[in-house]
């Protein structure tokens, strides 16, 4: 694991307060190699610098948090993004999530809590908030709608396609406001079938061809 | 007998107008319907009961009350010399008295018009409570309204003047029995007119300052009404807007639901806070639940949101319940952040509150809580919905709501049931 050494951050966010809140709050307990408040000068860095985590916003000038992604994983795939956003639009955060970040938290996380993340995707586990838990339940259980509708779904792998009734009670716990720890206890399971059940959803939003994915997100720009 | 009338006190209960006969009564134990009846009588041919029941009105306090009116009324100048002016229409009347030589009716009229001058110091004088009371029972007496609740009291207004207007008439002519009497009313009426040229602005004054009183008030309430209202709404999210200045997006979100609640409330009179009718589905039900939460309590309410459906009846009485949910994690938990979760399922809706505050031991409730408990719970069950709430000390507080909703596949139930062409 990496609680030997202390993990090595980059931040990608335009505002500079927030930037200096960030550092406040993890402390000592992680090392800052670098910052970029735009596009560009983070793929640049990134690549240079090769962090374990990087905090990513989701609205950056420039290309979007997704861009950064697309500039960097296609050379340095150990890099872990973990996605930031005040944003409520959930096409911007599926399209981060899609483009390889393992997880997303909202802004108004407590410095223990966005601690505890940067540790979790560092050792490469998904973060999943509350958020991001309902729009994955929206999205399939929206999608599940369509197809008894009859809408075509043209999704190449099925198992891609759904989410299992074990996944859909995690995620459901997670989307109330239950921490990691809670849910496995909620549901009498050990901490680690619970992060193994938040990679595979993750996993399954990642790889998953169902348009219905995007359509959802598209269809959803005012929640 | 001294000592009794020391400690009198007015009934604020028993009362009909200030109730002095009913604070007798207790004193006493005379029948207060009896002694109400003698008061009247005796006040109707000598006059001088109107003055004493005045006098009694300021000085004696009302039950509920340390000080009498009287210890107020010394130091309201103002009402004073409002009561000097009075002394002028005394004098006017005991003119005409006294051309007329009818002494019976002096006898009577002076008493009565230095009650009125007294009438004045305990309205300006009189307790809150107390002119509020004057004002509900006594200010439609002397209004015009002929329609509905006032007009028992125009009809009984206008029997007890034309009994007046007989009993005078009456006197006159009994004490003159011919009409070379009448000829000192000519005289009389210029000394009346003389005075009124010299006393009546005066007398208008009075009556513009009580009016300006009244207005004064009514202006005074409202002021404190919209404090009251700009303090609830707009004040609270002014300060959430300096807490998130470097968050654009969420201080555009801000000014936005308070400039649209502040135009419901002054354009269409909406009260504020009201889940009205012209949010028709669960998604902005939601989302105007945790706008009106996050700006009267300053805390986050952090909403996800599963699917959407039309809102029902039952969904309104949930959306109020889990409300009622938000607002009570916002104010006893502690916690900074309260989860809002919603589902659309099958056949129901599931919505979770959830806090991470200090929480409770559920069986140990404490008689406030349990009250708010029990209301959630009646909202729901009304509607068929349940509830289920879950804490422990030091463990938050989570509130579990279920409402059922019809499960059908047509959009509305009024269309015709023909089968859905697009299958």
């Amino acid at each position: 694991m990496t609680e030997t050494r202390r993990p090595r951050i980059f931040l990608v966010e335009d505002h500079a307060v927030f930037r200096a809140g960030v550092r406040a709050e993890l402390g000592d307990a992680v090392e800052v190699v670098g910052e970029a408040d735009e596009v560009d000068a983070a793929i640049e860095l990134i690549n240079e610098r090769i962090p374990d985590v990087v905090l990513l916003d989701v609205h950056l000038p420039g290309g979007g948090g997704h861009a950064v992604l697309n500039g960097v994983l296609p050379h340095h795939p150990e890099v872990r993004f973990l996605a930031l956003s005040v944003s409520d639009a959930p096409e911007d955060v599926i399209a981060v999530i899609r483009a390889g970040a393992r997880g997303y938290i909202t802004k108004t996380i407590s410095g223990g809590e966005l601690l505890q993340a940067v540790y979790r995707v560092a050792a490469g586990d998904a973060v999943f908030s509350p958020r991001l838990a309902g729009f994955v339940l929206d999205a399939f259980s929206h999608g599940a709608a369509a197809d008894q509708s009859g809408t075509v779904t043209t999704g190449l792998d099925p198992e891609l396609d759904q989410i299992s009734p074990r996944e859909r009670e995690v995620l459901r716990l997670i989307a109330r406001g239950y921490t990691y720890k809670e849910v496995a206890r909620d549901l009498t399971i050990s901490a680690k079938t619970v992060e193994s059940h938040v990679s595979s959803v993750l996993r399954k939003l990642q790889l998953s061809t169902r348009h219905e994915l995007t359509r959802w997100a598209t269809d959803r720009r005012l929640i | 007998m001294h000592h009794h009338f020391r400690d009198m006190r007015r009934s604020s209960d028993g009362r009909v107008l200030a109730g002095t006969c009913a604070g007798i009564s207790q004193r006493t134990g005379i029948d207060v319907t009896l002694l109400r009846i003698g008061f009247a009588l005796i006040g109707l041919f000598a006059g001088f009961p109107v003055l004493i029941y005045a006098l009694a009105w300021l000085i004696v306090p009302l039950d509920t009350e340390t000080s009498n009116i009287f210890s107020r009324a010394i130091g309201d100048r103002r009402g004073i010399r409002l009561v000097i002016a009075v002394i002028p229409l005394v004098i006017v009347t005991q003119v005409v008295i006294s051309l007329l030589h009818v002494s019976f009716v002096g006898i009577f009229s002076w008493p009565v018009f230095l009650a009125a001058g007294l009438a004045i110091l305990i309205w300006r004088n009189a307790s809150e409570s107390e002119r509020v009371w004057m004002q509900d029972d006594l200010v439609p007496m002397l209004s015009v309204e002929s329609e509905g609740p006032g007009r028992w009291k125009l009809i009984l207004r206008i029997t007890f003047g034309a009994a007046l207007a007989a009993g005078g008439i009456v006197v006159l002519i009994l004490g003159h029995p011919s009409t070379a009497a009448l000829r000192p009313l000519g005289g009389a009426l210029l000394v009346i007119a003389a005075i009124v040229v010299v006393f009546g602005p005066w007398w208008l004054s009075l009556v513009r300052d009580l009016m300006a009183e009244r207005q004064a008030r009514a202006l005074a309430e409202e002021r404190s009404q919209m404090a009251a209202h700009v303090h609830d709404s707009v004040l609270q999210t002014l300060a959430l807007i300096q807490r998130s200045a470097e968050d654009p997006q969420n201080v555009v979100r801000l000014a936005r639901a308070q400039e649209r609640e502040l135009r419901a409330w002054l354009f269409e009179g909406r009260a504020p806070g009201s889940i009205g009718d012209e949010v028709t589905n669960l998604a902005e039900g939601v989302g105007l639940l945790q706008r009106l939460v996050e700006a009267d309590h300053g805390i986050t309410v952090q909403v996800v949101m599963v699917g959407d459906c039309p809102l029902t009846e039952g969904l309104r009485a949930l959306l109020d319940a889990a409300r009622e949910a938000t607002v009570n994690s916002a104010k006893w938990s502690g916690a900074p952040q309260v989860s809002l979760y919603a589902e659309v399922e099958p056949g129901a809706v599931m919505l979770f509150v959830r806090d991470r505050g200090q929480g409770f031991d559920p069986a140990a409730v404490p008689a406030d809580r349990q009250g708010i408990a029990q209301s959630i719970w009646a909202r729901m069950a009304r509607y068929g919905g349940t509830v289920v709430i879950r804490s422990a000390p030091g463990e938050g507080t989570e509130v579990e709501l279920k409402m059922p909703v019809p499960t059908t596949t047509a959009p509305s139930p009024s269309s015709s049931p023909s089968p859905s062409p697009t299958k």
